[in-house]
């Protein structure tokens, strides 16, 4: 894989900072080092060291580059956004709405779509969507999670199940949606079962590739210290799973957010997806930008709190990452 | 012992072995109680909760060995294939360069990033009225849509694999007095290459939930005009199945994409291996 | 002195020690592992014979891959036998109608690559044993635990994670977790493979200060010879695959010993007796292009 030995071309040095790809992305190991602050030993203190480390750690992220490059990130798109619809009057651009046309009639006390962050209709929608999500999240979880640990744990158990599990996977979730209109009544619950679906997949099916991968030594040395089979489950396989189950979580919430606002485009009423349909289908094209930029944001908030609620639940990761010792 | 014989020992005992039957055991088990569950009305004289509803598997492969005679019905199945392989293309041809480029320069990663970051939380349906507006043809429209499901996924995976790349192997290069070049062609693309891979089989079966979408939502594209049930991609044709009342179509048609789905996925897998081969070695 | 394997070597109490029954002495008898059929199949250990004496530590040598994890796997009751039978303290472990024994606290394993749970904190790693086995209260469990991490000097990190601590560390508090249930036998798995010689001395002395205090018997796995001299009363030469007991050396280096040990003439004495042998095993081991497991 590596070419024989040819003459050394050009700067040593230049070619040094270029391939420094470790570095840069890895701004935990980075700060780690250069933090005053480590978990301390025995600290039991979270809250202190917690809010120190994030304050620590805003300061050194002002002092770098990225948010300058952020900054210029964003103005290039956005710019050049603007530039395009409303400035050069770019003939693809035409019917697009511009960038100051959404930002004023997002802000604007009376909005001519009616759709604005003062308008009561724009949180209705906003909390139909989540609230759709949070009940098929969390069934899904409830669900997803002991099956998933089941299959992982049960070699007898996933030969049975993991079959007709496999089998019904494929069909993309909204593939489903007539299925579920006719299966369900009402106009909630196909919606709902949907989003549920594509969640229930991928919680499971990490949380399974979660405990499969706990290394057996840990499995066996609770064996040797006397623990009974359902104690291994409890005190080794759980929280060794961990881990996974949570990157399942946040793809999950993800697969959902897709899932649902699929579903509210082609059926149900009221939703950030019913918003963007029917924003298009009555020509209110700010509203539709509007409405994507919404689901953005709290999609990813969404994310973003469960992997806070990951972090915190799994203190021994945090804590063991934030050192990032060579061992 | 040979490659195939190794392979027909694999296969001879899996299918001996209790793995195999236990399944085959309990996807009977699964069809029996479908097929009760369907027949729930006339069986019992009231129909189980949503199962009641479902048509019986018996029914979906009277339908399915209707359909496979139907050229209308490989027509759609050819449309959507070939939408899925459009924005799956494009989706590589753009993510995994530009993948490369976040991880390579740092300052490039600075600025694209955060917009990149912002953007992919917004679900690629989302994006469909907006690329209806954009784009002139509705076909086009539909690639951008699907193009966008992959896109993100690959780019987080061609970065993620790079990043792994052991820091020892350019400095190893290096030392033997390697041209950046050879550097890029030789150590980064290979060592890119599975998490390539994963990034492809996931981003495909995005690209599959996004173009069946895409074709309930817009209602089929530019060759909906065809006519018939079976116009306009396999997405459009469950929707239209729905809408004229033919629900063993729709159990079929999910049966058809899913079908399809594990195929492009199975098939990019095992090119993914043939790719890798060194990932193979035990 | 060296001897051949042979079964002539006595099991009686070993001259000079102190008179309390020692517990965990096992006897390893024609033990045969095969993995896979008979054709196609990999050959592990191939007829061992050879004893562990209680309350002694003995040193099983030889190239990586020969198989000695396999017998380890075997007593701990993780793998089952082909044929053959395994005895503890002359009851039978495993053997002809029982090819597998259960694993249990009297038999506990030291993983070479460190099996403290990482999310539990030191101190709950060590007082686990006791906590799942019902035995002794949780709130008593960790007393002990502290007093037992104490004790081999180890005070001041229970509430840190594994994680947190070195690796060399976190050996000795799975060692004290092993221990906090007085098991009969300990079984060491190459332990201090991963560290840096520098640590492992310092290990070595902390195991033998751990043996001193509690004289359970102890089976090490290594593939150090100078290690394994300098730890065991008995060191026992593996063949490379399928392994065998090719040499079995009582080392009669008195204990309490520290790390002078590793200067005098004696422990090189018994280094050029076996150098060569296990030069061979592992020339022979590189050859079958044995991997690293």
């Amino acid at each position: 894989m590596i070419s024989a030995p040819r003459g050394g071309r050009g700067d040593d040095t230049a070619r040094t900072k270029q391939f420094e790809i470790k570095s840069h992305v890895m701004s935990q190991t980075e700060l780690s080092h250069s933090r005053g602050i480590t978990a301390t030993r025995g600290n039991t203190d979270g809250h202190v060291s917690t809010l120190a480390l994030t304050f620590h750690r805003a300061a050194l992220w002002l002092q770098s580059p990225r948010p300058y490059l952020m900054f210029i990130g964003f103005s290039l798109f956005l710019g050049f956004w603007y530039l395009a619809v409303e400035v050069w009057k770019l003939p693809r651009f035409a019917e697009m709405p511009g960038l100051t046309t959404v930002v004023s009639e997002w802000l604007s006390k009376n909005p001519t779509y009616g759709l604005s962050i003062f308008m009561e209709e724009y949180y209705l929608h906003i909390w139909v969507s989540t609230r759709r999500i949070a009940i098929a999240f969390f069934l899904a979880t409830a669900i997803g999670v002991p099956l998933g640990l089941f299959l992982g744990w049960s070699k007898r158990f996933k030969q049975y199940v993991f079959p007709v599990f496999e089998l019904l996977r494929p069909v993309p979730p909204l593939a489903w949606v007539p299925l579920a209109i006719v299966m369900f009544a009402g106009s909630e619950t196909p919606v709902i079962f949907l989003t549920f679906l594509a969640s229930f997949y991928a919680t499971a099916l990490n949380t399974m590739l979660g405990v499969e991968s706990i290394d057996v030594s840990y499995i066996r040395a609770a064996s040797c210290l006397g623990a009974k089979r359902w104690q291994v489950f409890r005190h080794v396989i759980v929280p060794g799973a961990l881990p996974f189950i949570f990157t399942g979580l946040q793809i999950s919430v993800g697969v959902a957010w897709f899932s649902l606002v699929a579903g509210e485009m082609v059926s149900g009423q009221y939703g950030l997806g019913y918003v963007i349909n029917t924003s298009y289908t009555m020509v209110r094209y700010p509203t539709i930008i509007i409405g994507m930029v919404t689901l953005g944001i709290v999609g990813y908030v969404t994310s973003a709190a469960i992997r806070m609620l990951g972090n915190y639940m799994m203190q021994w990761r945090t804590r063991e990452l934030a050192l990032g010792e060579e061992r | 012992m040979s490659a195939l014989s190794k392979w027909s020992f694999k296969v001879s005992s899996f299918i001996v072995g209790e793995d195999f039957w236990r399944g085959i055991v309990a996807i009977i088990v699964f069809l029996i109680f479908w097929e009760i569950g369907s027949r729930s009305e006339a069986l019992f004289g009231f129909a189980f909760p949503w199962v009641g509803q479902v048509p019986a598997p018996s029914a979906v492969l009277k339908e399915i060995y209707r359909l496979i005679q139907e050229p209308s019905f490989w027509h759609s199945g050819y449309l959507s294939t070939r939408r899925v392989l459009e924005g799956f293309f494009a989706a590589m041809l753009v993510g995994i360069p530009l993948g490369l480029a976040m991880a390579v320069s740092r300052t490039f990663y600075g600025i694209t990033f955060p917009v990149f970051e912002v953007l992919r939380p917004i679900p690629p349906l989302a994006w469909v009225p907006a690329a209806i507006i954009f784009w002139p043809t509705q076909e086009l429209s539909i690639a951008f849509v699907t193009f966008l499901g992959a896109f993100f996924t690959i780019v987080i995976n061609v970065i993620g694999g790079a990043q792994s790349i052991d820091v020892r192997y350019f400095q190893a290069a290096r030392s033997m007095g390697s041209s950046t070049f050879d550097i890029f062609r030789r150590i980064i693309l290979p060592g890119v290459l599975p998490s390539i891979v994963v990034g492809a089989t996931v981003g495909i079966g995005i690209t599959w939930a996004v173009v069946v979408a895409a074709e309930m939502i817009s209602g089929g594209g530019s060759a909906g005009s065809m006519g018939g049930a079976a116009g306009g991609g396999l997405g459009f044709f469950i929707w239209n199945s729905y809408v004229g009342g033919s629900y063993t179509q729709i159990v079929a048609g999910m049966i058809s994409i899913g079908a399809a789905g594990y195929m492009s996925s199975a098939i990019l897998r095992k090119i993914g291996q043939l790719l890798t081969p060194w990932l193979a070695e035990g | 002195m060296t001897t051949q394997p042979a079964y002539t070597r006595s099991s009686a109490p070993v001259a000079g020690v102190a008179a309390q029954a020692r517990k965990g002495g096992v006897r390893i008898m024609d033990v045969v592992k095969r993995y896979g059929t008979q054709d196609a199949g990999v050959l592990a250990v191939d007829h061992c014979t050879f004893d562990v004496p209680a309350g002694e530590i003995t040193v099983v040598v030889g190239p990586s891959g020969c198989g000695k994890t396999t017998l380890l796997n075997a007593i701990a009751g993780f793998h089952s036998l082909t044929s053959g039978s395994i005895y503890l303290d002359n009851e039978m472990l495993c053997g002809p109608g029982r090819l597998k024994a259960e694993p249990g606290p009297d038999r506990i394993v030291v993983f070479q690559n460190g099996a403290l749970f990482p999310w539990k904190t030191n101190i709950e790693n060590v007082a686990f044993g006791p906590i799942m086995q019902g035995y002794m209260t949780r709130k008593d469990a960790l007393e002990k635990a502290r007093d037992m991490m104490a004790d081999a000097g180890l005070r001041g990190i229970e509430n840190n994670y594994p994680g947190e601590i070195s690796s060399g560390v976190r050996r000795r508090v799975e060692i004290v977790r092993a221990l906090m249930t007085d098991p009969k036998i300990l079984l060491l798995d190459e332990p201090y493979r991963a560290l840096d010689s520098l640590t492992k001395s310092v290990m070595h002395e902390a195991l033998l200060e751990i043996f001193y205090k509690n004289r359970v018997t102890i089976f090490f796995i290594t593939h150090d010879l100078e290690e394994a001299i300098f730890l065991g009363h008995r060191v026992v030469i593996m063949t490379t695959r399928p392994c065998k007991p090719k040499t079995i050396l009582d080392i009669d280096i008195p204990h309490p010993r520290d790390y002078n040990v590793l200067t005098t003439k004696r422990f090189r004495e018994f280094m050029d007796e076996t150098a060569a042998a296990v030069h061979e095993e592992a020339t022979k081991a590189f050859a079958a292009g044995e991997k690293e497991r």
